[in-house]
């Protein structure tokens, strides 16, 4: 071995460490604190009130449809987001011509804004929008209605609008592991006569295991975290028939002055989020050593 | 194989309109765009007599310019930092096997799982009391600490993938660590910087809760929250709102163009480390 080795000093991650303690490590700490807090942003003096936050919640509607709206969420947009992700990837993957041109365009929407994209279908899904005006021209005129103004549906529409913009983003990952796989392995599935779902299932699906880790956590934990298209596209509305945890803790923090209560559902959804990824972390890598 | 057969030119009819769908907000976004608040036709119906008056009108009323030059600078500012003192902890985290190293990258691989909500909001407390609040350096310093575990990440893994007979040839040669890392470390790193930068820069650059927290109210903004002002005040008037979306578009859009071969197979590629 290379004794004359040194490491490179410790000294070398103190910037970024300090940064991130700043930013990140410091103030989570401190919200652990103020969720058990009577805290209104405001005011210097606050008394420590225990669990009661967190049992306030357990009496509170509007916290139990948050977290299930953010779970109905997450689930949806990760199953469908990723199914069509994969379809497309497959599609864009395969000897058609247009193949390089449907890659930049499907997930070019992925680059903009999610406000901005929530804005615009905000409009396609009104009563007078461009998703109505297409129903009536194919002669689906029956299917007509307010999509944001009616509570079944509204939570559906912000879920197809996520699928939208970030289904392309999924292709791309999925594209990624595609080409991983070698073409001989194709070639020679192709002269042993090995259908498309025979090749998709053993020679396909093993090897695209890393893509699908990676996608599944990014779309679960962006899911989870939802926030900017519940904001511009219903604010959570109609009632609150699709207020996510994020748009409660943003409202009880600033609309409502519950800066201890909002903290608290802050440390619920970091509870989520980290069951969530280390449960999806666990199942995912055994799947992968399975399939390699 | 992949011939052009008749199944191949049945998947490529299906695929082209399946992209006729996915592209249909934005065809509607452009004609409503370019459309006189007079012509109330169907907002499917091709605009008869396009006009360019909404994007001016937008422009002024939504105060789009400062807004792009924060956007600019808040993203240049935060992208610049997080890349240089993430790959600087990078070297040491890839190399150092101590206990030391181990715990300092599992301390900020936990910044993965906190959602900023957590953190955001009793940083906003300090921001506030720092005189910080409705200035976009508040969010320079947010974006360069909340970047750095994904970026670090990104480094790392990259890093360890390389040989390190490079820098043990420099320092054979008495390299300082510091130059190590600057003249050999960081064009090995190339690669996933460019990844890094795009990653990094798009999350920033399209970030809304934090600027609607700290900037509210505020004469600076960034352009998503600028937007959501507009949209606010201008609730009806959509041919003017789409004009401002279509001009916070463009020039994400133009980037994007220009460099999405590179960006498509750096996301990919970045991400699967």
């Amino acid at each position: 071995m290379q004794g004359r080795r040194h490491a490179p000093p410790w000294w070398f991650t103190l910037p970024a460490l300090l940064l991130f303690a700043f930013v990140v490590l410091l103030p989570s700490a401190r919200g652990l604190h103020y969720a058990v807090t009577d805290w209104d942003g405001l005011n210097p003096d606050f008394t420590v009130v225990g669990l009661d936050n967190f049992t306030a919640m357990a009496d509170d509607p509007d916290a139990f449809g948050a977290v299930r709206h953010t779970l109905v969420v997450a689930v949806a947009i990760t199953v469908l987001q990723n199914g069509l992700g994969l379809l497309l990837a497959l599609g864009v993957n395969s000897a058609i011509k247009s193949r390089d041109v449907l890659r930049v365009l499907l997930f070019a929407p992925a680059m903009i804004a999610q406000i901005v994209t929530a804005y615009l279908w905000r409009n396609l899904l009104g009563p007078d929008g461009a998703v109505n005006s297409a129903l009536g021209a194919i002669g689906l005129g029956g299917l007509r209605r307010d999509w944001l103004g009616d509570p079944d549906l509204a939570l559906w529409m912000i879920v197809l609008v996520v699928v939208w913009q970030y289904a392309g983003y999924s292709m791309v990952i999925f594209l990624a592991g595609l080409q991983s796989v070698p073409k001989e392995i194709y070639e020679a599935a192709a002269i042993d006569g090995t259908g498309p779902v025979r090749r998709f299932w053993s020679i396909i699906r093993p090897l695209l295991a890393p893509a699908l880790t990676i996608n599944l956590m990014l779309s679960i934990i962006g899911g989870l975290k939802l926030f900017d298209q519940v904001y511009a596209m219903t604010g959570g509305g109609p009632g609150h028939a699709t207020d996510t945890i994020s748009t409660l803790i943003y409202k009880e923090a600033f609309t409502l002055g519950e800066f201890g209560y909002s903290i608290a559902l802050a440390v619920v959804l970091t509870v989520i989020v980290a069951v969530a990824s280390g449960a999806q972390y666990t199942v995912l890598s055994r799947g992968e050593r399975a399939a390699s | 194989m992949n011939r052009y057969s008749p199944r191949t030119l049945a998947l490529e009819v299906v695929m082209i309109a399946v992209a006729a769908v996915f592209a249909f907000p934005v065809y509607v976004l452009v004609n409503l765009a370019v459309r006189a608040p007079s012509d109330t036709s169907s907002p499917i119906a091709p605009t008869s007599s396009p006009t360019l008056g909404n994007f001016a009108g937008a422009w002024r009323e939504a105060g789009l310019g400062g807004a792009l030059i924060n956007s600019v600078v808040v993203t240049a500012a935060s992208v610049l930092i997080v890349l240089v003192v993430s790959s600087l902890a990078a070297y040491p985290l890839a190399r150092s096997a101590a206990r030391w190293s181990r715990g300092t990258f599992l301390l900020i691989m936990l910044g993965l799982v906190l959602p900023f909500q957590l953190a955001s909001l009793p940083l906003y407390q300090t921001v506030r009391d720092l005189g910080l609040l409705g200035s976009v350096w508040s969010l320079v310093l947010f974006y360069s600490g909340l970047q750095v575990p994904f970026t670090t990440f990104l480094y790392v893994g990259f890093l360890r993938a390389l040989p390190r007979d490079f820098e043990d040839a420099a320092q054979l040669d008495g390299a300082t660590p510091l130059s190590t890392y600057r003249y050999v470390i960081l064009p090995m790193l190339k690669p996933i910087t460019v990844t890094a930068l795009v990653l990094n820069a798009v999350s920033v650059w399209n970030d809304f809760f934090t600027p609607l927290l700290y900037l509210s109210g505020s004469t600076q903004q960034t352009v998503p929250v600028a937007i959501a002002g507009f949209v606010g005040q201008y609730v009806s008037d959509w041919n003017l709102i789409f004009a401002a979306l279509l001009i916070s578009i463009v020039p994400v859009l133009a980037v994007y163009l220009a460099l999405q071969r590179h960006i498509i197979n750096g996301f990919a590629g970045g991400l699967k480390g």
